[in-house]
């Protein structure tokens, strides 16, 4: 199976709710909202043979979040799945079910950007204390300059 | 009775023990926790806490200029700085749509590869220690720096390199440096017939390692594992053969993989690749041509607005780094590094339940993390 045959399976599945298209050779870019996740990541583990996963990248756009789910073949072919979120509800279902080894990636995503996976199993921060406030790479989490003994 | 730490909650009954490992342990290659559930000697419950070396480094990244991001990556992975370096400069290069001249290609390779086999021999010499094996890590310790010392002379540093620069790399090397090399290449596969003594041959470290520590494949692959550790499962993937990048498709070697699943595949495989290494660098001195070793590049570095994900096969397995320019800025948007101990440590309580404590530390010492890398 190549590129444009993903794309196709894709778009027969799921029509117009869903935007791909082929950025390079063994890139594919897979545009969904939200609610969408499940489906997708179940058809493209199960169906289409995306085993490996790779990492989740959460960006802070000015007008919304977007998770960006890098999943690969073993052929090298390699999707970036963004599901938009909204600014004032950042939630989305957790695809730990799925590929197990998302488990600690979503972590990530929350401790740094704040984003709640629903369904986590165990959803708490990893790199920062407890005690921490806010989410550092949020675009309004400024750098502060080191304080002087 | 219960007990609460860093966030996690755990029911102890009474004929267990909750057991602390680190963050300064010996054994745990940096500053990695580990609180261990025990039943007697039986390891039932591992609970891996990280992020005593988190540094922000995304956050830094989004506030430096694409120059000044090469000498942070060196920092992530301090024991294959140059693998670094490589990914995050062809993710650049290939926003910014720039032809790297080949003789820099093949530098870059030869770097990568000389650092590569650098980590690997560290990977021993530590191995060797946390199975109590002293004379092991002299030797790892003492061939690497051959290692260093070519890797000092391409790039004026030991460890932290900074080599590789968007467009190229930073310096050529002379013409005695691939005589040098090629010495210190044989020299080097003399040494491995020692080790080959020295590890393969010896009844202790084969009983020490046999067995401990199985990951299935299905396991391996389910859980995001990737590098040596996935090869050592018998699962045969290797950025540098399934995405290639750079020169690797005009290089022939052979990707490594073992059936063992246990600590002693995942020792294997990292030798064997030793020694795929060292061919790889023999075939890219032969092929190596003439020409510059910088493409031309405008000096302040400003992508047009889009996207990218560039992979590489580190000594530790698939790096990643995704990034978003916005068109406007000559400091990224949002940077992101996939880094691979970070997913290989995530997915270690998994298949080490109901070992010996004592193998326990075998087995960490086996899947070969680097917490600068995971911590970031």
């Amino acid at each position: 199976m190549n590129e444009e045959e993903i794309v196709k399976r894709l778009k027969d599945r799921f029509g117009d709710r869903i935007e791909a298209y082929v950025k390079r050779k063994r890139r594919i870019v897979v545009k969904i909202d939200r609610e969408l996740i499940i489906d997708v990541s179940k058809f493209l583990f199960e169906e289409l043979d995306f085993k490996f996963f790779s990492t989740i990248t959460a960006v802070d756009f000015p007008d919304r979040f977007e998770c960006i789910y890098h999943v690969s073949r073993h052929d090298g072919i390699m999707i970036l799945l963004k599901a938009r979120i909204p600014k004032n509800d950042p939630k989305i279902k957790s695809v730990t079910s799925i590929w197990p080894g998302a488990d600690w990636h979503e972590r990530e995503a929350y401790d740094l950007m704040g984003i709640i996976f629903e369904g986590h199993p165990n959803l708490k921060r990893i790199f920062l204390p407890e005690d921490f406030k806010g989410h550092p790479l949020r675009k309004d989490f400024k750098l502060q300059e080191a304080s002087w003994f | 009775m219960k007990y609460k730490f860093e966030g996690y909650e755990i029911e102890v009954r009474d004929n267990e023990l909750l057991l602390n490992l680190g963050p300064q342990h010996p054994s745990t290659h940096g500053l990695c926790r580990l609180v261990v559930k025990l039943e007697g000697e039986k390891v039932k419950e591992i609970i891996p806490i990280i992020g005593y070396l988190h540094r922000g480094v995304e956050k830094i990244c989004e506030n430096r200029t694409y120059l000044q991001i090469i000498p942070i990556t060196d920092r992530m992975d301090y024991l294959s700085a140059m693998n670094n370096n490589f990914a995050y400069v062809t993710a650049v290069e290939e926003l910014l749509g720039v032809k790297v001249p080949e003789r820099a290609e093949y530098l870059r390779v030869i770097a990568a590869e000389l650092n590569r086999i650098a980590s690997h021999l560290l990977f021993i010499a530590t191995f060797g220690m946390d199975i109590g094996s002293f004379s092991a890590f002299m030797y790892g310790f003492r061939d690497r720096e051959m290692i260093l010392d070519l890797l000092e002379e391409m790039s004026g540093a030991r460890m932290l390199y900074s080599y590789m620069r968007i467009g190229g790399v930073k310096r050529d090397v002379k013409k005695e440096f691939f005589d040098r090399c090629i010495k210190v290449l044989d020299k080097l596969e003399e040494r491995l017939k020692d080790y080959e003594r020295f590890f393969l041959e010896n009844e202790l470290f084969i009983n020490r390692t046999k067995g401990i520590g199985i990951l299935k494949p299905e396991d391996a692959i389910k859980l995001g594992v990737t590098g040596p550790n996935l090869r050592a499962s018998g699962v045969k993937y290797d950025i540098r053969r399934v995405d290639p990048y750079s020169v690797y498709e005009s290089i022939d070697f052979e990707v490594i993989t073992d059936s063992g699943c246990d600590s002693y595949a995942r020792f294997m495989v990292r030798f064997k690749e030793i020694k795929e290494s060292i061919k790889i660098v023999r075939q890219a001195i032969k092929q190596i041509p003439e020409g510059d070793i910088m493409a031309r590049v405008p000096k302040v570095i400003r992508p047009p607005e889009g996207e990218v994900y560039s992979r590489v096969e580190s000594p530790r397995g698939e790096l990643g780094v995704y990034i978003y320019s916005d068109g406007k800025s000559d400091k990224p948007y949002r940077i992101k590094f996939r880094v691979p101990s970070f997913a290989n440590l995530s997915a270690f309580p998994h298949f080490n339940k109901g070992l010996l404590l004592a193998d326990l530390i075998v087995s960490f010492a086996s899947i070969d993390i680097v917490l600068g890398d995971i911590d970031r």
